[in-house]
């Protein structure tokens, strides 16, 4: 579904730690890099920046080849946006010289987003006269966003940005990731040890641990894995991309609707149409053989069981069809024998409970939408 | 600068502190110029060679300066290895000259402009530099819009420290220079010169003058590093 439009496959020994990975880049959407502290995410990055010199092997994007052997072309002449951990705004310049510092050095493309409107996007526009120490640690991150976004490069590598904020910062920061996301017409590779985040703003995921590359694959496949225990303590789950439909504000529930049907979730997500992730971890969805007629339980769905795997501890992990999209079950071994489950039979799922991933903050990025359009 | 040597013409006891003067701020010139690129390897090479240049580089600060002028005066000297070359070069011996002085004091007051260039460029953190790689910033353009601007200090105090440290400078002057007006005749040879003949008058003002300004040096770079710190 998605074409490839980089390949990334380097080695690089330091005495203490070794990298051998090699991943492909999709030509759109957010990849994340998934791994714990340490793991090499941030070199893995910076090779593809070209600023690890020590890296060996092949790193190629749109066509061009950016290393292999001992073809090197410097970070200065690799259209990357690079987003660091610590945000390194020049502190000698004004937040605006250091937004233009890499405008001005960029091959002249046609710029598919005006300066004026990146700007707005990261909400920085009054911000343009002040020194980086003078502002806060979200605002400085914000800056360096946007800086490397003027550029206008055809790869965004973003490191941890939001690693170094407290809770609010990131609270602060994340709707912009969101808008961001939603209007990148260019390729992002995010690295982070945080797994909401990755849920919530990836579209792929490569998994990565000691050095090496785990697994890559679809966001949606790749948490439904259950042979990666570092994503969520080797509990599947499933992630659902919805819109939303309606808010009843007299029982303060929101229906929002999915490839499957419709879903219902406490509290208000939005306007109409607003774009959600849901993530639903699989041992929170039960089985039925028939529509229960009176349950405490909001949503119930008809499905269609495709397969089951035994799981250690006495369960099984059930993979089932809801109309085009797929949902993970765990129910017990026992369970499973009493429901007699086999590859297409017909039952209902009830869904327990559901983490909306991005759900306030998106509100205000769709009222911000909004009034764009206006 | 023309005020000061028409001055120094009408009164001989500024002809010396003229010299001083042109002395240290051509020493200081030369030794920026070609002091940062070397300053700035040594802050970021891994090199071997690193530890030996800077080894050499320091040594000025222990070695007495008659050592230093002792092998100066033979190298320098019309038989001596860069001596015989300027000869045959100008037609000038490089001793008892201006710029046999110049040479000197550069050797001289070579570490008192070097390590504030090197440390302030090793304060500048690799993540800038990185960053403005990544912006599309080549080394050279890296250096100037963001190692310069941000060592911009360390430029300063090279600077104050080259200046005073070659207006003070007395061994080495009196080795390879002599004591000739109006070209290698400094301001510590005059005080000298004035002490040795029992003018303490003289001596006096020309000693006090050092003194001020000295500490005016010193002053300056205390209070502008003071100012920085604050703005940053």
């Amino acid at each position: 579904m998605s074409i490839e439009a980089g390949h990334v496959a380097v080695s690089l020994s330091r005495p203490d730690f070794t990298l051998d990975v090699n991943i492909r880049v999709p030509s759109h959407g957010v990849t994340g890099i998934f791994g714990a502290s340490g793991c090499g995410k941030t070199t893995l990055l910076r090779c593809i920046a070209g600023l690890e010199q020590g890296a060996r092997g092949s790193v190629g994007f749109n066509g061009e080849l950016w290393q292999d052997g001992d073809h090197f072309v410097p970070p200065w002449q690799r259209p990357v946006g690079y987003v660091f951990q610590d945000a390194r705004l020049f502190p000698h310049m004004t937040v605006e010289r250091n937004l233009h510092y890499g405008r001005r050095r960029s091959r002249a493309t046609a710029e598919l987003t005006s300066p004026g409107e990146i700007i707005a996007m990261l909400g920085i526009g009054h911000l343009l006269d002040r020194r980086p120490a003078q502002l806060s640690g979200g605002e400085r991150q914000r800056a360096s966003i946007a800086r490397a976004l003027l550029r206008y490069p055809s790869l965004v590598l973003m490191d941890e940005p939001l690693a170094n904020l407290d809770a609010a910062r990131k609270h602060e920061i994340m709707p912009f990731l969101d808008r961001l996301h939603a209007s990148l017409k260019v390729p992002m590779l995010y690295v982070s040890h945080s797994l909401d985040e990755m849920t919530r703003l990836c579209d792929h995921l490569v998994v990565m641990q000691s050095g090496k590359v785990l697994g890559q694959g679809r966001l949606h496949d790749m948490l439904m894995r259950t042979d990666l225990p570092i994503l969520g303590g080797g509990e599947a789950s499933t992630v659902l991309d919805v819109r939303v439909l309606d808010y009843d504000p007299q029982y303060q529930l929101s229906r929002l609707q999915f490839a499957g049907g419709e879903i219902i979730v406490p509290g208000r997500h939005g306007d109409r149409d607003c774009p959600l992730r849901l993530r639903i971890m699989a041992s929170d969805v039960s089985l039925c053989r028939e529509r229960p007629q009176s349950s405490s339980i909001l949503n119930i769905l008809p499905a269609v069981v495709e397969s089951r795997q035994a799981e250690a501890g006495g369960y099984v992990l059930v993979q089932l069809r809801v109309g085009e999209v797929r949902i993970l079950a765990r129910v017990t071994l026992k369970s499973a024998e009493a429901l007699e489950l086999v590859p297409g039979q017909s039952l209902f799922v009830q869904i327990k409970s559901v983490a909306v991933k991005n759900s306030a903050e998106q509100m205000a990025v769709g009222e911000a939408n909004n009034r764009e359009t206006i | 600068m023309e005020i000061l040597h028409s001055w120094s013409e009408n009164m001989p006891g500024l002809g010396p502190l003229w010299l001083s003067v042109k002395l240290g701020l051509v020493t200081t010139g030369i030794l920026i110029l070609f002091g940062t690129p070397l300053a700035f390897w040594l802050s970021r090479t891994r090199s071997h060679a690193k530890t030996i240049i800077e080894a050499m580089v320091a040594l000025p600060i222990v070695l007495p300066p008659t050592v230093l002028g002792f092998y100066l005066l033979i190298l320098l000297g019309p038989s001596g290895a860069i001596g015989s070359y300027w000869l045959k070069l100008t037609g000038e011996t490089l001793t008892f000259s201006f710029g046999g002085l110049v040479l000197a004091s550069i050797l001289y007051s070579m570490p008192f402009v070097i390590q504030p260039l090197q440390n302030a460029f090793e304060s500048v953190s690799r993540g800038f530099v990185e960053a403005a790689a990544t912006l599309g910033a080549r080394p050279l353009d890296v250096f100037f819009t963001v190692v310069v601007p941000l060592g911009a200090r360390g430029f300063l105090t090279a600077a104050i420290m080259g200046f005073a440290h070659t207006l003070g400078e007395f061994g080495v002057v009196l080795m390879v220079g002599g004591n000739i007006p109006g070209q290698t005749r400094v301001i510590s040879i005059a005080i000298y010169d004035h002490v040795e003949a029992m003018e303490y008058g003289q001596a006096h003002a020309l000693a006090a003058m050092l003194l001020v300004f000295s500490f005016v040096c010193m002053f300056a770079l205390y209070f502008i590093n003071r100012r920085w710190r604050h703005e940053h």
